[in-house]
């Protein structure tokens, strides 16, 4: 199939997971990722798979734990407070190197927030999120096309370093309709022989983060750290454009990489040496593009849907010797192309 | 000699069930984890489960259960047995998912897990260990903790007026519809074991007939925190934990009624 379709943010990524063999949905209803939920009631029952509505998120994640480590390919999705509540079940899948996909599809916090889209959870969704020494993967969607896509390659990344993986959207992305090329269907699945599907013929097999002698607990924990520096080595994906000849370097994901994307080519209407690095996994962060670019002697603006949250990424990269800006909006305001254009202005 | 290190016999009587890991467990002198855990086993055996069954540890004092099974086994947050033997069993139909659950991680913080999962009437089987109080944690109050019994964090006993009243979740849950079978029992003396084995049995066999939960509440003697001795803890159990937990079947479908039949003892 390569055939177009117009398409939900939402739905796509209900589709990806469909395409990419989830044999299992949780969920519980948050907007703005209802639809999600809805689809996939319509969908996975209909092709012989597992949906349930639960009785909170946090059952929602703990299904998805019990369904992975049966070796299922498994999901859930749900929406920033909802998000916080999981927080529990996917420390406890990344002790037990349990895999499964999640998508959070930002609104504004803190608390009840509002349903706005909004990219505050970015420092909850890149450090790990729950207790203890654990990160997840993380992709960071900017389309329609892109909330399919990455959704069929976290159930991939999810799976070869069984570990969770996280779709981090907007839920102005998650309500976005376009235009996207549809994928074909996984054929094979990858073979689990740590699940837990009975102990037929062989030695049980054992899902768990505890270790009785808490001497032993350390070396499961290095292991851990060995895997996010894998991810960190060979996981950084980005999109690059128009940073050949950039002297500012705008730096934004999700829908506000949209906005970022027009304000540039505003500029470069003018003839202004404007770029965009947009990063595609913020869980591993493209730290070292980004400290080339400073290396160059480059200027930042970052934008983005919170308070400054990637910005302390973009620092990191950059160091100090060079101009960072932030332009951003919080609170669940989309940031659009002219606030940007004005901030790009003012550096120049 | 045997593997066990004694003399081969002619009529064996007692021995530790097939499925049970040679292991001495972790448990404290006279604690009831141990016989409940070993009835399980003999359950597993008696039902030929060592393909099938999954054993959920679920935090507290039965977290490590999985270690004692020759059984694949995974281990659930606290309070989410429920959720996770949830999803094993509408994931894979074929095989028995179980979970030992205390009083603290079933009946506070996993209140909501086990009411849906009995309402939803999922094919699961819950052993709930009852022993009034958090065991793992240094013996604070639960849920279940009895009206003016001392804890470690009741000093001069659980109060009404500040501490509420225990939960009988047996009877709480026999009101809903999706359960097939919930029984209480206790471990004081041989016949009443011999009951729960039998409780146990029925509430394995229940849900692989696709009847719905089955759940046994397993009174169950905590002589280190009830502050007495392993064999005063029998007494204990009998004048102060029964009167607040009669003992008993408060749901049997019909079905499962004509399962005792087949259950041996």
């Amino acid at each position: 199939m390569s055939e177009r379709t117009l398409m939900g943010g939402n739905i796509a990524i209900a589709e990806g997971a469909i395409l990419a063999g989830c044999g299992a949905y949780f969920g519980y209803p948050i907007t703005p990722q209802n639809d999600l939920l809805e689809y996939m009631a319509q969908q996975l029952p209909a092709l012989g798979r597992v949906f349930l509505q639960t009785e909170s998120e946090l059952a929602a994640i703990n299904m998805v734990y019990g369904a992975s480590a049966t070796g299922v390919r498994a999901m859930t999705s749900t929406s920033s407070p909802g998000f916080s509540l999981q927080q529990e079940g996917i420390s406890y899948m990344a002790g037990a190197e349990a895999p499964c996909v999640i998508a959070n599809i930002m609104r504004a916090g803190p608390g009840l927030g509002n349903i706005g889209g909004a990219q505050g959870d970015y420092m909850q969704c890149t450090r790990g999120g729950g207790h203890g020494d654990y990160y997840l993967l993380t992709l960071a969607p900017s389309s329609v096309q892109e909330m399919m896509d990455l959704t069929m390659l976290a159930f991939e990344l999810a799976d070869k370093y069984r570990n969770p993986t996280l779709i981090m959207a907007d839920g102005f992305l998650g309500q976005s309709v376009e235009s996207i090329v549809m994928r074909d269907a996984v054929k094979k699945l990858p073979e689990k022989k740590w699940a837990i599907t009975g102990a037929k013929g062989r030695p049980k097999n054992l899902i768990n983060s505890f270790e009785m002698n808490p001497l032993d607990h350390p070396a499961r924990i290095k292991l851990l750290l060995e895997k996010f520096e894998r991810m960190r080595i060979n996981e950084v994906r980005y999109e690059s454009m128009l940073l050949d000849d950039a002297t500012i370097v705008l730096v934004a994901y999700g829908s506000a990489a949209r906005a970022a994307m027009t304000a540039m080519k505003l500029a470069r209407k003018r003839n202004w040496k404007v770029g965009l690095l947009r990063p595609i996994t913020v869980f591993p962060f493209p730290n070292q593009p980004l400290a080339d670019l400073a290396e160059r002697g480059c200027k930042f603006l970052v934008a983005e849907m919170s308070g400054g949250q990637m910005l302390e990424d973009v620092r990191i990269s950059v160091g100090n010797q060079n101009e960072i800006k932030l332009v951003n909006t919080y609170g669940g305001v989309p940031l659009t192309a002219d606030q940007i254009f004005e901030s790009i202005d003012l550096m120049m | 000699m045997s593997e066990h290190g004694v003399n081969d016999l002619q009529n064996v009587i007692y021995q530790r069930p097939d499925i049970m890991v040679d292991r001495a467990t972790h448990f404290c002198p006279g604690c009831g984890h141990g016989i409940t855990q070993r009835l399980v086993g003999e359950v597993l055996d008696e039902l030929d489960l060592k393909e099938r069954a999954i054993c959920i540890g679920s935090i507290g004092c039965t977290v490590t259960a999985y270690e004692y099974f020759k059984v694949d086994g995974m281990e659930a947050p606290h309070g989410r047995a429920p959720a996770v033997a949830t999803a094993i069993k509408r994931c894979h139909p074929e095989l028995v998912p179980f979970a030992i659950q205390g009083d603290g991680d079933l009946a506070s913080i996993g209140m909501a897990e086990i009411v849906h999962a009995a309402a939803r009437g999922e094919n699961i089987t819950i052993i709930f260990a009852n022993n009034a109080n958090y065991g793992m944690t240094g013996g604070q109050l639960a849920p279940t903790t009895l009206m003016g019994m001392y804890t470690s964090s009741t000093v001069k006993g659980r109060k009404q007026e500040h501490h509420g009243f225990p939960i009988r979740v047996s009877e709480m849950l026999a009101t809903l519809d999706g359960p097939a079978y919930i029984a209480r029992v206790s471990l004081h003396n041989p016949a009443n074991v011999r009951k729960a084995r039998k409780a146990i049995e029925l509430a394995f066999r229940a849900p692989m007939a696709g009847l719905g939960l089955g759940l046994v509440e397993v009174l169950s003697m905590c002589p280190i925190n009830w502050k007495v001795e392993p064999v005063q803890s029998l007494d204990w159990m009998v004048k102060n934990m029964i009167p607040q937990f009669p003992l008993g079947e408060f749901k049997c479908l019909p079905e499962v009624a004509e399962m005792k039949k087949v259950v041996k003892g």
